[in-house]
């Protein structure tokens, strides 16, 4: 295996992760500040990237069509916290699961009525859609580069925003004893529908940027929710800093785990074999990493209650 | 007690029901069940099968044989026990004469049972496993379209012949990709560097175009249907392969897809039975009618279900409406003539089709649309290599 096609690998794998974080630092504010399951976070992502390609090709400016998208995916996320979650949070976990579990179903299928079952798809914009010479003559599409650029600026941003901010301050109070919180005179509900407001955007910008790479269609969110889930419990919950090291590690585990395994299964099986077997085999990695972690810092990497 | 006696009352009842259920009844319509998948992202093939169906009716007066026609229609939802279900509700509720579908292999496989059980005739327009083919035969199986390896046949043909040495192959890991690296590998006698699986509905395809840069091959063959090779060639061109590896593909690039692909997809290759450019007059016709009725170019699913529709015309006029005999009705299918859209082929003993096959390429028409064109005819009067295993007589 060249070097050169193991560091481009690395490259997919921190792009996947950087989406990963996107949509997990949301879910794991949620969780860790406001106590509360949001199985619905897959569906923000999937209404991010539809409101994109919607406002893409109206405007046929990615730029615009994407600075649109952002505010209405804040404004969605606000109108769900109020019309269904604010009267979740003092419920039983199970109820909160059954609740978004069925706004998952009913989103997905809005969208379906909305915008058709068939996969909608938008071109990466011009500007950026041709592709770069890493290194050992393998290209890499620029559009990618600018995935990972993003991600990494709004971890900056997120990481500026939770430590060095009053707003970050409540919010990390708030994951640690939300009572306290509360108690201390703070607007607790405002606190929460700003939080659940901007995870939303999170999530929504993630399913916006990876609109021109894969097609959008109802049901996107779901494959997606299960991973964001599993970064957020590696990393500790309530912690961005545990979101954006679990979700690195799982994106670069997947990747590579999916190009590695076929190739050291290739020394014991015939090639057909091995490439079957290594691709079934490397998603399992994830979640042996996930038990692994929960066997040795059952609290995650980084939690935010001590 | 009184619980027991009346539990066998009903038993009995159900039994005396199932058991007349299967009487043949004098045809004075013929019902014909389409199954097809019409919800999710697949569901753009279904629509195309459902169109070629109805086009050929409304082409036909609404009748099949000179009989008025009833089409049911029922999606698979591309869940096998979902179209084990439904299909049995065309068979026993329905009660039709035909059933036309479906579009995806693993759907097929569930349904042949069921269908055949009941003593009626199946007209696959799209899936065609090898497993249909050879000594699993059945004589109430016929398709319009193609036995599924014979398509990846054409594309390691054409490898073969241009002198590709190094050909990476890449397909979804379940049956009918399995077949089209098997397909591929049929004529294809130069070194295959890698036999990449991924998992049915990956969509990032970023890790295995990093492998394919890496390793250069001179042309990589793949196997991507539906949302999956929209996907794989939009990511191909952005990575800027497109222009420097040549693309051989089956059913990853058509008129299904192109719509979404658009200029990703120009310049590279399939293999194929038809192209809606083809110079016959039954094809202008189809091509014009289809594209009239529904605003969009039509797809081998499309002409597929026509032909599917007049095979089922030809054949029931020639036994005179008398659907119950199904020995003379598989006879009527294997001897009918239809002006295909493709032009001549036959039917071979074990349903299947034997014709001729081409190397398309994609292109875009003077008013914008996509399309696949004919590059050159790779094979004449193909039939597939699993017929020999059939033990069912050609007529």
């Amino acid at each position: 295996m060249p070097l050169s096609l193991l560091i481009v690998q690395m490259l997919n794998g921190l792009q996947f992760g950087l989406i990963l974080f996107l949509i997990a630092a949301g879910l794991t504010l949620v969780f860790g500040v406001m106590d509360f399951i949001n199985l619905a976070h897959g569906v923000l992502y999937m209404v991010g990237a539809y409101f994109a390609a919607t406002f893409i090709a109206l405007t046929d400016n990615f730029l615009l069509g994407l600075l649109i998208a952002l505010p209405l995916a804040l404004a969605f996320g606000i109108l769900l916290e109020v019309l269904v979650f604010r009267k979740l949070y003092e419920r039983d976990h199970l109820d909160q699961v059954l609740a978004t579990f069925g706004v998952i179903i009913t989103l997905n299928e809005g969208a379906k009525i909305i915008w058709g079952a068939s996969p909608i798809s938008i071109a990466v914009p011009e500007a950026l859609s041709g592709s770069v010479e890493i290194m050992g003559g393998i290209g890499y599409p620029v559009y990618r580069l600018v995935i990972i650029a993003a991600g990494l600026l709004v971890g900056l941003l997120l990481y500026v925003l939770v430590s060095h901010t009053r707003v970050g301050m409540l919010v990390r109070a708030g994951a640690s004893n939300a009572p306290m919180v509360s108690a201390l005179g703070v607007n607790i509900k405002l606190l929460f529908t700003f939080v659940f407001g901007f995870g939303a955007m999170l999530a929504g910008f993630a399913g916006a940027m990876v609109a021109p790479i894969l097609a959008v269609e109802p049901g996107m969110g779901d494959n997606v929710l299960i991973l964001a889930f599993v970064v957020i419990v590696i990393g500790g919950i309530g912690s961005i800093r545990g979101a954006f090291i679990a979700a690195l590690l799982i994106g670069l585990v997947d990747t590579l785990g999916r190009t590695l395994a076929p190739f050291l299964l290739m020394a014991v099986l015939d090639p057909a074999a091995a490439s079957q077997t290594g691709r079934a085999l490397a998603p399992m990695l994830i979640y042996l990493l996930m038990a692994a972690t929960l066997f040795i810092r059952p609290a995650g990497l980084f939690p935010a209650r001590r | 007690m009184k619980h027991l006696v009346s539990r066998l009352g009903a038993a009995a009842l159900a039994a005396s029901v199932t058991m007349t259920a299967g009487a043949a009844v004098a045809a004075e319509a013929v019902k014909v069940g389409l199954v097809a998948t019409l919800s999710g992202p697949p569901a753009a093939l279904g629509q195309q099968i459902r169109n070629g169906f109805e086009l050929a009716l409304k082409e036909l007066d609404g009748k099949l044989g000179g009989l008025p026609a009833e089409l049911v229609v029922v999606d698979d939802e591309l869940k096998p026990d979902v179209a084990v279900t439904r299909v049995k509700g065309l068979v026993e509720r329905d009660k039709v004469d035909f059933v036309v579908g479906p579009v995806f292999s693993n759907v097929l496989m569930a349904i042949v049972k069921p269908v055949t059980d009941a003593n009626i005739v199946l007209i696959s327009p799209n899936a065609g496993p090898s497993v249909m083919a050879g000594a699993n035969c059945s004589p109430l199986f016929f398709s319009t379209s193609y036995q599924n390896d014979q398509v990846h046949q054409v594309l390691g043909k054409v490898a073969q012949d241009r002198g590709y040495k190094r050909v990476y192959l890449l397909a979804p890991n379940y049956q009918a990709g399995k077949d089209s690296m098997a397909g591929f590998k049929r004529d294809f006698k130069g070194e295959i560097i890698a036999e990449s699986y991924v998992p049915l509905n990956t969509l990032d395809f970023q890790s295995e175009l990093t492998n394919i840069a890496a390793l250069q091959p001179d042309a990589i063959f793949t196997f991507m249907p539906g949302g999956m090779g929209v996907n794989l060639v939009k990511q191909f061109r952005q990575a800027g392969l497109a222009d420097k590896i040549p693309f051989l593909s089956a059913f990853t690039v058509d008129e299904s897809t192109l719509p979404a692909q658009k200029e990703a997809a120009i310049g590279l290759f399939a293999g194929s039975n038809w192209a809606p450019n083809m110079d016959n007059p039954a094809n202008k016709k189809f091509v014009a009618a289809y594209e009239a009725a529904y605003g969009a170019v039509p797809a081998t699913y499309a002409f597929q279900a026509y032909d599917a529709a007049m095979l089922i015309n030809k054949a029931v006029t020639a036994v005179g409406g008398d659907l119950a005999d199904k020995a003379k009705l598989r006879s009527a299918i294997l001897a009918a003539e239809i002006e295909s859209p493709r032009g001549d082929f036959k039917i071979g003993n074990n349903g299947f089709p034997i014709q001729d096959y081409y190397l398309t390429v994609v292109a875009q028409r003077p008013d914008g649309k996509f399309q696949t064109e004919i590059v050159e005819k790779v094979y004449e009067d193909l039939q597939d290599p699993y017929a020999k295993d059939c033990a069912l007589p050609a007529n």
